[in-house]
């Protein structure tokens, strides 16, 4: 076992992939010689040479489009959008024919795609590198979308993503790349994609969180086991397919559910864990099923981000209104 | 070639004239004159076919469907070229050249009558389905070409867009990645003259549209798009110069979309019955009888019978695309994934639930 932060596990993944399959290449604005803005690519250009980790053209269009025409023609893909902001100019390529391209030729052309797209706020950026538009992917027929909070969850479900025939969107927090340290085995692992993670049992809310926010709810949890409150913390891992086993199980036991995310509350991950919560669970609530999201506004730049950020004490005060209702 | 007909200087690379004889006699096609009688008579084929379509349509028996009457010469000039396992990245006016490249009428007419299996063209080998979104697909293009550098293939890429393709960002960003990349495409600009009703001088300030190879620092080549002697030629010459590792090329086929965008078009709303007949003298098809008929290569009276004959064909083929079993609900759901996640698998059966009760309610 090796100490590793989030970059570095998903460095680790890419790198005992690449080294096994000669048909993945990586690719992106500045993942070359640089190793990515987030250094996540770091070293590989020179390990497995300029045809299979290289510098694009400034274009994300093109980059989504080419890669498209790779899976066609036999490669597998792992491409980096630089930023959640930057995806927009290949939102066409996306929608139009990367999730499509399998359906459209009834399975003739695979897409083994894998798109890496650093997203969510809390570090002080510019304008369009803070958002979380995770709802707006799992929106997308076609598309599976896939988001880390650990090191360990980030290498082994990046391996299953790249061994995937599907189209993965992989969400990489960028908030805490660097902020968690954790023990990860050094030799290959995965983890399947799609199901949830019990990150803590207990018995008076089912606390429904992804990413950074695991991190934010855990600060939360301690403040309620001081109030005597009970939290089971479930970890999506994967927002699209859901894993409503794991929640329905977890919800028939505490009777109540939150959802935290980042994004915009309306028709957001907390409105789909509601309606599945109802639909499968419904006799057994004793609250109604709260949302803790952002607003249904624009990031704020900086100095006025802390408004929109869900802090712990912001989470504990509704896990303790939702356990009193 | 690419620098004796340089498009700074709006020069048209052109052999045969309207009448179907030779005026450029420094270029030689070099095609024999069965190539030239087969190539004749898959454009007829093409265009019979076209007609047909058009008519199934009419006949409500068919939905919306782009026609290529007029273009024939630029997907014949491919199909002349192309080796059996070269890349075609389509989009979805140029019928010959799905024809040529091993798609059937009946996988044609199954896409315009609405299955998804008309475009997989499972016996075209290396083609990508029909791609709607204007200018989009050039992307492919570019990427297959990466892909073929990269596992080191003997392969060029061939891919069309209309010529109002050629104001998306998509056909910039496709020539600049093909360029840098030095993929081996073969960009080829059906220029009809119009974008449904826009025309190309609403869409460009630029003398012409092969000139824009400059800014991506490849060849480009101007070429009176039906003729079909000057469209084998720069296609070829294209072809060879991609596939030799130089990297990718862009030719502008000029020709007249003689037909409606689609069948839900009325062009008699943007164009002129004068400039009609100005291209009307042009058509590819008539040239190449014109100069068939001066040589003698072929006894064009057989025409006749031979449209009858290819009517006989399609009509088969409409005839099977037209009795298709019911459109299965799992269809609707098996592709969507490699594997097909449990929750599409709950809604599918969700579905079939209320199906079984509808059933039971007759």
């Amino acid at each position: 076992m090796k100490v590793m932060n989030m970059v570095q596990a998903i460095n680790d993944a890419l790198d005992i992939k690449m080294g096994e399959d000669n048909s993945i290449v990586v690719y992106g604005e500045d993942v070359g010689v640089e190793g990515g803005v987030f250094r996540v690519t770091e070293n590989l250009q020179k390990k497995y040479g300029e045809a299979r980790c290289f510098d694009t053209p400034l274009a994300e269009s093109a980059i989504m489009g080419t890669a498209v025409g790779m899976c066609a023609a036999g490669l597998r893909p792992v491409i980096e959008i630089q930023f959640c902001g930057f995806m927009y100019p290949a939102m066409n390529q996306l929608i139009s024919h990367a999730t499509r391209l399998h359906n459209r030729t009834r399975g003739r052309y695979k897409v083994p795609m894998v798109i890496r797209l650093p997203y969510g706020g809390g570090i002080n950026a510019l304008e369009l590198h803070s958002e979380s538009m995770e709802a707006v992917y799992g929106h997308i027929p076609g598309l599976k979308v896939v988001i880390p909070s650990t090191p360990y969850d980030a290498k082994g479900l990046l391996i299953s993503a790249i061994e995937s025939d599907d189209l993965i969107l992989f969400m990489e927090p960028k908030r805490i790349y660097r902020a968690i340290k954790q023990e990860v085995p050094e030799e290959k692992f995965s983890i399947p994609l799609g199901k949830a993670k019990v990150l803590s049992e207990g018995t008076d809310v089912t606390v429904v969180a992804f990413g950074a926010m695991i991190r934010e709810v855990q600060k939360a949890m301690v403040m309620a086991k001081q109030a005597g409150i009970s939290v089971e913390l479930i970890d999506l891992r994967s927002v699209y397919p859901i894993d409503k086993e794991t929640i329905a199980k977890s919800v028939k036991k505490t009777g109540r559910v939150i959802t935290v995310a980042e994004g915009p509350v309306s028709f957001g991950i907390g409105a789909e864990i509601t309606a599945l919560v109802n639909e499968h669970s419904f006799l057994s609530l004793e609250a109604p099923p709260k949302r803790v999201q952002g607003f249904d506004v624009i990031v704020p730049l900086p100095k006025g981000e802390h408004h929109y950020m869900i802090s712990p004490e912001k989470i504990f005060y509704e896990i303790e209104r939702t356990v009193n209702y | 070639m690419f620098e004796k007909y340089d498009p700074a200087e709006n020069k048209i690379f052109r052999i045969i004239d309207n009448e179907g004889v030779i005026i450029n006699k420094e270029e030689k096609a070099g095609l024999s004159p069965e190539k030239i009688v087969e190539s004749y008579k898959q454009m007829l084929f093409a265009r019979t076919a076209d007609f047909m379509a058009v008519s199934y349509q009419r006949q409500g028996r068919m939905f919306t469907f782009p026609p290529n009457y007029g273009q024939e010469a630029i997907s014949q000039a491919l199909a002349l070229v192309w080796r059996k396992d070269d890349w075609f990245v389509p989009a979805f006016r140029e019928l010959g050249a799905w024809l040529a490249k091993g798609a059937s009428m009946k996988d044609v007419f199954m896409y315009f009558m609405g299955y998804e299996e008309g475009t997989v063209f499972r016996n075209a080998e290396n083609m990508m389905p029909i791609s709607v979104p204007i200018g989009s697909q050039l992307l492919h293009a570019a990427g297959i070409g990466y892909a073929v550098n990269y596992k080191k293939e003997d392969k060029v890429v061939f891919t069309v867009v209309g010529d109002g393709g050629t104001s998306t960002g998509d056909f910039h960003e496709a020539l600049n990645f093909a360029a840098v990349w030095n993929a081996p495409v073969v960009f080829v600009i059906q220029n009809n003259q119009f974008a449904i009703s826009v025309p190309l001088k609403k869409q460009t300030k630029s003398i012409n549209l092969a000139i824009k190879s400059k800014a991506y620092g490849i060849p480009g080549i101007l070429v009176d798009g039906n003729d079909l002697f000057a469209m084998y030629l720069a296609v070829k010459n294209s072809a060879d110069y991609a596939r030799c590792g130089n990297g990718p090329v862009l030719i502008e086929a000029l020709t007249y979309r003689k037909g409606a965008h689609t069948t839900s078009d009325d062009p008699t709303k943007y164009r002129t019955k004068d400039e009609e007949e100005h291209w009307d003298k042009t058509d590819p098809l008539i040239r190449l009888k014109k100069y068939i008929e001066k040589n003698k290569l072929w006894d064009t009276s057989e025409e006749e019978k031979l449209i009858e004959e290819y009517k006989k064909e399609i009509d088969r083929q409409f005839t099977e695309a037209e009795n298709q079993p019911p459109y299965p609900l799992e269809d609707v759901f098996k592709y969507m994934y490699a594997e097909m996640p449990d929750e599409l698998k709950q809604q599918m059966a969700e579905h079939q639930k209320f199906l079984n009760w509808k059933e039971a309610r007759k």
